[in-house]
């Protein structure tokens, strides 16, 4: 009969020569495999101490970005919210006041900004759509949460620390993703 | 004092006590740290890392583990015979450390003007105890899967206590062809043959494996699991069992590993004697002591081999069908030993009648 596949193999119904049903053979060749596998090289990551490096692509937690003086880049415009998606994405704008020139860099900032991380795709079009480069996903994972609550991030875990006083803390959050930014 | 008080021999009582705790205390702790093996050993023949993250390389894993089956919840199944079912792996746990009573560990230490032999009890039918004392073991599986009142438990329990019974007759056969040649049942005498002759197992090969495959069928060891049977039978005959007592089962489990290898090693592979070394020569030329702890570590070593082997086996060959077990068993095995007691018995004679027919 024809094959259906080319990996097909036809069972051999032979019976068992003298040989082979002693079986100690093939336990033998059998035991010689196991015990060559201890000395193989093992595929495993000892995770908490060492990460596998992020693919350049790859799309994570999203961080609010700050200028280099420290200031919100996020103007409020909603362009985010209207490419995501998911819909994932809220804010709401609110009027720089005058002394407030060091906190935000434009005259518009987002009072409110939140991001429904079980909403979220990680699609990254909130990141294509900002003129301000002002949202962008970094290399984190969205930690597990007890409650859906804990899910919608506002600013405070949006936010990146400021790189003036925070300098490590920023560093780190900023990754190697938004170093060309 | 009593006279019977005074007429009693106390020195030999308290060093006999420190030795039985002496080995009792070591067996529990290489079964616990059998079972850190056991893991390793498995996940380095799969390719992976095994428990690495209590200790330095995972080496207080054993502690972590009793730690949590000692705070698991007891569950006594309502339907239960309770007696029975406490009973059953006090009685697996006893059967597994009786036996360690009379394998010789090491020859004797000269310590206070005394010999102090390093073998518990020297019975002059050792090997009868042994046996005895094994065929005991199915007790605790039988009473265990009984008490718990379930079928999948008592399934299991029938299918392991028939698997012991047809291979502890294998392995009978097949100890009797060594009996034929020591010509002893004590232990100690055959080890002591063993340090001047050669090792049994080079005289017996095919009686060593047929006990060696009865060993495994007899400690419920993968390929012969089939109490156990995690597949079919969920846990097999212990499966109401939670806490210590589920514990009591799995480390009477490894403390009959640790016994069999000494026994195998004891019977076939010379016991204390160190190899390609002349034990009684070294004693006069190091004195005794010394040679006694070498001789220990000599059995350790072996019996460490042999743990090892167990462990290999289990993570290499798939568990046998039932009909294969007792195929093997009672065709294969029982023949198999029957015709080499008959060879040995016909060497052994021919040699006394200085090998002229």
């Amino acid at each position: 009969m024809q094959p259906l596949t080319s990996r097909a193999k036809t069972v051999s119904r032979k019976p068992m020569t003298m040989w082979e049903r002693m079986y100690l053979p093939a336990i033998a060749k059998g035991m010689s495999i196991t015990f060559g596998h201890m000395f193989k090289k093992k595929p495993t990551v000892n995770y908490p101490e060492k990460t596998r490096p992020f693919s350049p692509v790859f799309r994570g937690l999203h961080v609010l970005n700050r200028d280099e003086q420290g200031r919100e880049r996020c103007t409020a415009c909603g362009l985010c919210a209207v490419a995501c998606p998911a819909e994932a994405i809220t804010m709401e704008g609110a009027e720089r006041m005058p002394g407030e020139e060091n906190l935000y860099r434009e005259e518009k900032y987002a009072a409110k900004y939140e991001i429904n991380m079980l909403r979220c795709i990680f699609c990254g079009l909130c990141e294509e759509a900002c003129p301000k480069d002002a949202i962008y996903l970094s290399e984190t994972f969205a930690p597990a949460n007890y409650t859906r609550k804990g899910f919608i991030y506002g600013k405070e875990e949006l936010l990146i620390p400021d790189p003036l006083t925070q300098p490590e803390e920023f560093a780190k959050a900023r990754g190697t993703h938004g170093q060309n930014q | 004092m009593h006279p019977l008080l005074l007429a009693m021999d106390w020195a030999l009582l308290i060093e006999k006590a420190v030795l039985i705790l002496i080995i009792i205390t070591i067996s529990l702790v290489i079964a616990m740290y059998e079972t850190y093996a056991e893991r390793k050993v498995a996940a380095f023949m799969q390719d992976r890392r095994g428990p690495n993250r209590a200790g330095p390389g995972g080496i207080l894993q054993p502690l972590a583990d009793g730690l949590k089956l000692f705070m698991k919840e007891e569950i006594i199944p309502n339907s239960s015979n309770r007696f029975l079912f406490i009973l059953g792996p006090g009685l697996a746990m006893l059967t597994a450390m009786m036996t360690s009573a009379v394998v010789p560990w090491s020859s004797h230490f000269h310590l206070f003007g005394r010999n102090i032999s390093m073998q518990i009890a020297d019975v002059n039918v050792g090997i009868l105890y042994i046996f005895g004392v094994v065929s005991m073991g199915v007790y605790g599986v039988m009473i265990g899967g009984w008490a718990s009142n379930n079928k999948f438990s008592l399934l299991a329990a029938i299918r392991g206590a028939s698997q012991i019974i047809s291979y502890e007759l294998a392995m009978g056969l097949a100890i009797i062809a060594l009996l034929m040649i020591t010509g002893s049942l004590s232990l100690g005498t055959i080890v002591k043959q063993q340090q001047v002759g050669h090792y049994y197992f080079l005289l017996q090969p095919l009686g060593f494996l047929i006990f060696l495959v009865c060993a495994f069928a007899e400690c419920n060891r993968t390929p012969f699991d089939l109490s156990e049977a995690d597949s079919e039978l969920n846990m097999g005959f212990h499966q109401e069992y939670s806490s210590m007592k589920l514990g009591f089962y799995l480390f009477a489990e490894y403390i009959n590993v640790f016994i069999s290898s000494a026994v195998m090693s004891t019977l076939y592979f010379g016991g204390y004697d160190i190899p390609f070394v002349n034990d009684g020569a070294l004693a006069q030329h190091w004195g005794q002591n010394p040679v006694a702890i070498l001789q220990a570590l000599s059995l350790f070593v072996k019996i460490v081999a042999f743990i090892f082997f167990f462990m290999w086996v289990r993570w290499t060959l798939p568990r046998f069908r039932y009909d294969q077990l007792m195929n093997l068993g009672w065709k294969v095995l029982i023949p198999l030993s029957l015709i080499n007691m008959l060879v040995t018995g016909f060497v052994v004679l021919l040699k006394l009648n200085h090998w002229h027919f």
